[in-house]
């Protein structure tokens, strides 16, 4: 069944959306990731500008992010306050994110950008996740347990404007936390995503938190930076996609219920080797467009007026 | 506003229709387009009939139909190596490039329009987004056929020889397709008969395009209101996160 997407100005299969929305719920499911990463790249393959792409996947994540928070909620597992935090960076990140995007967009780069940042960041998160995981595979092989770590007191711990947070068990200075989240929040707004694949290691290895308060948290705040890049990108490039979303949400919501029973009957290890062997695959992809010569080398963009 | 240009243009378009031995009549299957929900493209039917008041005068007879979309600013970008990888360098910027651009002819169009005639009047392809004589260097025509290129590849532009009917030497017709990525606007048909390559007359009419139902609701209320669009898709992702979690402990419950 074709749909006519009222912003994106095209017409494509409605099944064809539900089923990409269902499969990278499946994933966001299974992993207990936003999806984000995975979802806009595919929307490119698919034909939707990157910058409808980008604001709609926005848009996605508020419905993903909502529906993960609140069993997180019942869990008391979200630090409420350092969520705060994290909050004000990244409403921060995410206005100078979406200026960039438009600055970026009115002198033909965004593409660019968009397809760099992709690269770079799944590259550097899919290779770690990768040698992480093999060594996790190897260590259990060889019947050996890691060492348990020790707190470590770095730089983190010298700086000024400390912060009680309660939750996390933390008493830590709040500019470490305004940095991360003003970082995924630039992020967010560029690449479409929520970010929880950048500040869950950040909150793990730069802020120190406890692991089980870690998604909670990360989820809280990316619904409100998701929700404010939606409205700025709704407000300044006019390119979130209502049809669109809405078929997205809707497979996304059914494949993530499905992706979390899956994701209860397999083991940890082999789905983070699977998740990280994912986010190579779709890295090696873009980078394919940066470093071979395209099929076709130009493209029309229709000034708006 | 927008009846006004309607009625200009109409206006216009009648003006050049002087009487002469043979004149045009003729009509379409739909002077509006609606983009539905469903809207994967359409077809005009473009059909008529010439007009004469004395015997079928002597030469070779043609029949040039050419639909046309609201023109548009465009840039045209060319990625090229640089730094080690392909990224957007050379752009051109075409101030009124058209949406859409459709001709179709009775025989190949060399033949039918002469040179002076085409260059005059900016009918075929190239003419219309190249407008001025010809190119001022090999680089800008290269960016004006990649435009070219790109918009045939999606449909938007097509020139087809031969896609006239011609029947009796007096009644004619042609379909017109239209693929669904079309520009809302004021699209103007333009039929030229042609004797010896030399446009002897002419009829033109106007085809609307526009959005319809939903689709028109959703992309006015994004582009008038957009901060209410904002909240409208917020609220739907909102009812979507919560309904997800409630069906999912009402099942793990059951």
């Amino acid at each position: 069944m074709q749909i006519y997407l009222p912003i994106a100005e095209i017409s494509v299969n409605a099944f064809l959306l539900l089923g990409l929305g269902g499969m990278v719920g499946i994933l966001s499911g299974m992993f207990g990731v936003g999806g984000g990463f995975l979802l806009t790249p595919l929307l490119f393959f698919i034909g939707i500008s990157p910058a409808v792409a980008v604001a709609t996947g926005t848009n996605q994540i508020v419905a993903s992010s909502f529906s993960g928070v609140l069993a997180h909620l019942k869990r008391k597992t979200v630090d409420l306050k350092m969520g705060c935090v994290l909050l004000g960076g990244g409403l921060v990140g995410s206005a100078l994110g979406v200026q960039l995007f438009a600055y970026l967009t009115s002198i033909g780069q965004v593409d660019l950008l968009v397809t760099l940042a992709y690269v770079v960041f799944l590259g550097i998160i899919g290779a770690l996740m990768l040698i992480e995981s093999l060594g996790a595979i190897l260590r259990t092989r060889g019947g050996r347990t890691p060492a348990p770590k020790r707190r470590k007191h770095g730089w983190v711990h010298a700086l000024p404007l400390k912060m009680k947070f309660r939750t996390s068990g933390l008493y830590i200075s709040a500019i470490p936390p305004i940095l991360v989240g003003m970082m995924v929040g630039v992020l967010a707004a560029i690449m479409g995503v929520g970010g929880g694949f950048i500040m869950v290691p950040a909150m793990i290895y730069i802020l120190g938190m406890p692991t089980k308060v870690v998604v909670g948290t990360s989820l809280f705040q990316i619904i409100f930076v998701a929700a404010f890049t939606t409205t700025m990108h709704a407000t300044t490039s006019r390119t979130v996609d209502i049809v669109l979303a809405l078929l997205l949400i809707v497979g996304g919501v059914i494949g993530a219920q499905i992706g979390t029973r899956i994701g209860i009957r397999i083991k940890a290890e082999q789905t983070r080797i699977l998740l990280a062997l994912l986010v190579v695959g779709v890295c090696l992809n873009l980078a394919m467009d940066l470093l071979v010569r395209p099929s076709e080398p130009y493209s029309i963009t229709v000034e708006a007026n | 506003m927008r009846i006004l240009a309607v009625l200009l243009v109409a206006l216009f378009l009648q003006s050049f229709t002087p009487a002469r031995a043979e004149s045009l009549v003729a009509g379409m299957s739909q002077n509006l387009v609606s983009i539905d929900a469903t809207f994967v493209g359409s077809e005009i039917l473009i059909f008529g009939a010439v007009k004469r008041e004395a015997p079928i005068p002597e030469g070779e007879m043609g029949v040039v139909i050419v639909v046309e979309g609201p023109r548009e600013a465009v840039t045209v970008r060319r990625k090229e190596r640089r730094y080690g990888i392909y990224l957007n360098a050379e752009s051109m910027d075409f101030y009124s490039a058209p949406s859409f651009y459709a001709v179709a002819s009775s025989g190949p169009l060399d033949e039918v329009l002469s040179e002076l005639e085409n260059v005059a009047r900016r009918i075929t392809v190239d003419r219309a987004v190249w407008g001025w004589a010809s190119a001022d260097s090999p680089e800008e025509e290269e960016f004006a056929s990649a435009l070219i290129r790109l918009r045939e590849d999606s449909g938007l532009f097509a020139e087809s020889a031969d896609n006239v009917t011609f029947k009796q030497k007096t009644l004619f017709d042609t379909a017109i397709e239209l693929p669904a990525n079309l520009t809302e606007g004021i699209y103007i048909a333009q039929i030229f008969l042609t004797r010896e390559g030399s446009i002897v007359a002419e009829y033109g009419t106007l085809v609307q395009v526009r959005k319809v139902g939903l689709e028109r609701f959703l992309y006015n209320l994004a582009q008038d209101q957009p901060f209410a669009y904002a909240m409208l898709s917020l609220a739907i992702a909102i009812a979507a996160g919560y309904i997800a979690s409630a069906a999912f402990v009402f099942f793990s419950r059951s």
